[in-house]
């Protein structure tokens, strides 16, 4: 596959999912602009009188750097100086941009060839407008640092000058115009600072939380304890007296996707005054039918359901039974993860103003505004297109602002006091009790080697949340696991427990939780062989190879695996010894999800049960090009430190009575500065395939990778998660 | 009752509740969003600012608290030779991801870098451990310190 059919078919197929049949050609309808005044070149660019380029940055910027990324992809191909680009941030509006979404690492895959291509068509224009003017063939045209050349009669024109000629030339077709070779790139692989650091370090307004329209009233809410559970009845005569209160908006109406989110809010001229209003508030909420739920009742119904066939199939080759019990040696094991909520350090926030005349204008710090427009147009009953949505920069995403529900009752409040901006912000306990928490889940495996070593048969029972023989929202996994493709012998089944929590996806969503129990499996599965992790996948990988790919998603290429899982060993000085000093070890892991192909070598201490990382190892694979190296830098080493939190910090989220018990930091722990390795080590595996992203991909290696070596350092094999030696 | 305070050098009066907490009134009465909400309990770090050279958590921290001091918050921190210097490492190394948390980072280090300008990594750890980054650049934040310490001895020297 081309790098031109995997983004060109992706992107339109992204697009027409949006409702949207979309062609760049589309965003090349050219706005004439006036005497001494900005030429629009397309959607994303605007040339300035004085050769300033203005480029829109058109998806959500989450901390994952796409803000500085995309334009410079427009500005590499429209050949400009990167220090004559200004960034703005697009507002939502897909038919003018294409998908606005940050999710799935999928930027960089859904944008690399169409923003380039824009970029590229917008330089083809400028050059059509020089040759005109100068009666020359654009082919005897150069370009560079925004300006068009004239090598033979060494004359020169700005972008500026040239562009109100530029915009009157006809399009070029986006899928014919011509592309820098990589080899001629001057912005696209050179370390670029974010955009915004300069404003985050002086404390400007960006976040979604910062947003002030004139006028603007605070709110907070008074949620059910328990998800699902239904507003009752409330007395707010005392909540309208406290100082600042001017009104008290109950929110009943509509299904917030996957959970009924009743809410009770109290809007006034201070968050901290109606925040303490809420003291005041007596409601009672009808939570029958959702307050049986725990997670002790969780693990109960899973030690039962573990015993009993699957309720349903994932994946059966031939009769893995029946080559287990020829096997040589049998391996089993049961693994177990918790629920868990993202916890942003920017609370769930939006801001919400309804226009006299029905219109509203929302500001939100959304990972996903098309999908927030869908979901607010159906529960306020409004025509989607009578929304405008301004994106803010986000306090971190991690997949929880995909979710619209504090979109959906900022707009339910707004749409009560028409006229006036509302901010509904919520507290660190509203935010983790509502989360769309990552799933638990359970798993029993069971694998079979031959005896030359070679892993021959595999079970898996997994038990998740779901109903019906459908997994919930981020509940489900992959029927094309590795190794399930290529073990002759192979039977993963599901069964369901079910849960009034929402679910959703947590950055690299069920992989976090696959790669534990699948890389920890094996390196159990390696050492009854009698060999380590590395050398098992090597073997099991077998010849590089396509393996077939889930619907809508890429194939497994087992020659890729293999390419980052010998860089990693050779990067990190792997043995397949032993650790031989007390107290220490060593581990590996490799996962492959978000079409990048990862893998991890982990050093740790263990002291009196006291776990400390020392140092980690990573060897990517993300195709032909990194983008912007500083920001991958970047995001490796969040994803790590993210991956150790989760391993190891991070507490599961306790349900009671129906109930999530969490409060705040104190029971919810993130991990700090003192928990943090000594050291990321990261090196590139280049490959000649497509470019993709890296948000997520780099995360779930190093949760086996962490387990492996506690094994090594002390002996004790931790299958379930937190990993803890207490 | 108005109380006065001097935010960022400048003489400010408010009057609102005695007892709302400093974080909140920089943001909602003194037009002042950079320092940040995250939790409200104390355990995060965002709300960092500094009152009397010191770092508090303007979240736990009454007006009544704040009445006749002197608070330095991430708008006005470049304005003294430290804090400068630590924004100045904070840019160079681009220290931010989504950059939530880095108004309370660099406020801590300041406070840290002023009391302490040659910081072990311990005491680097200890200065920075109420200050969460849930996007986790504590690598980088390791090194700016670094950087701006030697920035500032260079400059003392
Ligand atoms: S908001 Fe003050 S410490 Fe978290
Ligand atoms: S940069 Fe995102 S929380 Fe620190």
């Amino acid at each position: 596959m081309t790098a031109a059919t995997v983004s060109r078919r992706s992107f339109l197929a992204a697009s027409l999912a949006g409702g949207v049949a979309l062609t760049f050609e589309a965003r090349l309808a050219f706005a004439a602009p006036g005497k001494a005044e900005p030429a629009m070149l397309g959607a994303f660019i605007t040339i300035a009188p004085d050769n300033t380029v203005t480029i829109l940055a058109k998806n959500p910027e989450i901390g994952q750097g796409v803000k500085t990324m995309l334009p410079m992809l427009i500005a590499e191909e429209l050949d400009v100086a990167w220090s004559q680009v200004k960034i703005r941030q697009a507002d939502d509006n897909a038919d003018k941009y294409g998908p606005q979404f940050a999710g799935g690492s999928m930027t960089t895959p859904l944008n690399w060839l169409p923003a380039r291509q824009a970029g590229a068509g917008a330089r083809a224009m400028l050059v059509a407008a020089a040759a005109q003017q100068w009666g020359v063939p654009a082919a005897s045209l150069t370009t560079g640092e925004g300006a068009v050349r004239h090598a033979a009669s060494g004359r020169s024109i700005t972008y500026a000058a040239l562009a109100p000629v530029a915009v009157k030339m006809a399009a070029p077709d986006l899928d014919k115009v011509a592309l820098k070779s990589p080899k001629d790139f001057k912005i696209v692989g050179k370390a670029m600072k974010g955009v915004d650091t300069p404003a985050i370090v002086r404390g400007e307004p960006l976040f979604g939380i910062d947003a002030h329209p004139q006028g603007m009233l605070y709110a907070a809410m008074v949620k059910c304890p328990v998800i699902s559970g239904t507003l009752k009845s409330f007395d707010d005569a005392a909540v309208r007296r406290e100082k600042g209160v001017l009104a008290v908006v109950p929110i009943t109406d509509g299904e917030i996707p996957a959970g009924k989110h009743n809410a009770v809010a109290i809007v006034g001229d201070s968050w901290w005054r109606v925040h303490k209003a809420r003291e005041k508030l007596a409601v009672q909420w009808d939570t029958s039918g959702f307050d049986g739920f725990s997670t002790d009742g969780y693990a109960a119904e899973a030690k039962a359901l573990l015993e009993k066939s699957p309720a349903a199939d994932l994946f059966r080759a031939g009769n893995a039974d029946a080559a287990l019990a020829k096997a040589a040696k049998v391996v089993t094991a049961d693994y177990a993860y918790p629920f868990l909520a993202h916890a942003t350090l920017e609370p769930q926030n939006c801001t919400a103003l309804w226009h006299a005349d029905g219109k509203l204008e929302i500001w939100a710090p959304t990972q996903d505004p098309a999908t927030a427009r869908g979901d607010i147009a159906k529960v306020l009953g409004i025509e989607p297109g009578s929304m405008t949505i301004h994106m803010t920069r986000i306090g971190g995403g991690f997949g929880r602002r995909l979710m619209s529900d504090f979109m959906i009752l900022t707009a339910c409040i707004a749409k009560a006091l028409p006229g006036r901006p509302v901010k509904l912000l919520y507290d660190r306990t509203d935010d983790l009790r509502n989360d769309y928490f990552r799933p638990a889940g359970w798993h029993r495996m069971t694998a079979g080697v031959d005896a030359s070593g070679a892993l021959v048969a595999l079970k898996d029972h997994f038990i998740t949340f779901g109903a019906s023989g459908k997994p919930m929202r981020a509940a489900e996994m992959r029927a094309t696991e590795f190794p399930a493709p290529v073990l002759p012998d192979v039977q993963m089944g599901m069964s369901f427990i079910k849960t009034n929590l929402t679910t959703g996806w947590l950055r690299a969503p069920t992989s976090n939780a696959v790669a534990f129990v699948f890389q920890g499996f094996l390196d159990e599965v390696a050492e009854a062989a009698g060999t380590d992790l590395p050398s098992l996948m090597v073997k099991t990988l077998g010849a590089p190879k396509q393996l077939p790919p889930e619907p809508d998603d890429t194939p497994f290429d087992t020659g890729r695996a293999r390419g980052v899982i010998e860089a990693a060993c050779k990067f990190a000085g792997w043995t397949g010894k032993r650790s031989a000093v007390p107290g220490k070890g060593r581990g590996f892991g490799f996962y492959f999800s978000h079409r990048g192909y990862f893998a991890e070598v982990v050093d740790l201490s263990v002291s009196d049960g006291a776990i400390t990382i020392d140092k980690v190892w990573v060897a990517g694979d993300i195709g032909s090009q990194v983008i912007n190296p500083l920001n991958a830098e970047h995001q490796m080493q969040g994803a790590v430190i993210d991956g150790i939190a989760q391993a190891m910090v991070w507490q599961p989220i306790e349900q009671k009575a129906g109930a999530v018990t969490q409060e705040n930091f104190g029971d919810f722990p993130l991990i700090r500065i003192n928990q943090t390795p000594g050291e990321v080590a990261i090196t590139w595996v280049v490959t000649d395939n497509p470019p993709t992203g890296l948000g997520e991909p780099t995360l779930p290696p190093v949760i086996p990778a962490i387990a492996n070596a506690i094994k090594d350092a002390t002996g004790k094999r931790l299958r379930s998660l937190p990993l803890s030696l207490a | 009752m108005a109380i006065s305070l001097t935010v960022n050098r400048k003489a400010r009066t408010v009057d609102v509740e005695a007892d709302k907490p400093l974080l909140w009134v920089l943001r909602e009465d003194l037009g002042m969003p950079g320092t940040k909400f995250g939790c409200g309990a104390g355990l995060c770090g965002a709300c960092t600012v500094i009152l009397n050279g010191e770092a508090v958590r303007s979240c736990q921290t009454p007006l009544s608290d704040a009445a006749g001091k002197d608070i330095v918050t991430i708008e006005g921190v470049a304005a003294s030779p430290v804090g400068a210097k630590v924004v100045e490492a904070w840019t160079a190394l681009d220290v931010p991801q989504c950059g939530y948390c880095q108004a309370g980072q660099i406020m801590s280090a300041t406070a840290l870098l002023t009391a302490t300008p040659k910081p072990s990594a311990e005491e680097v750890s200890a200065g920075m451990a109420g200050n969460i980054c849930r996007c986790a650049t504590y690598l980088r934040i390791q090194k700016a310190i670094a950087q701006a310490s030697t920035a500032i001895s260079g400059a003392a020297a």
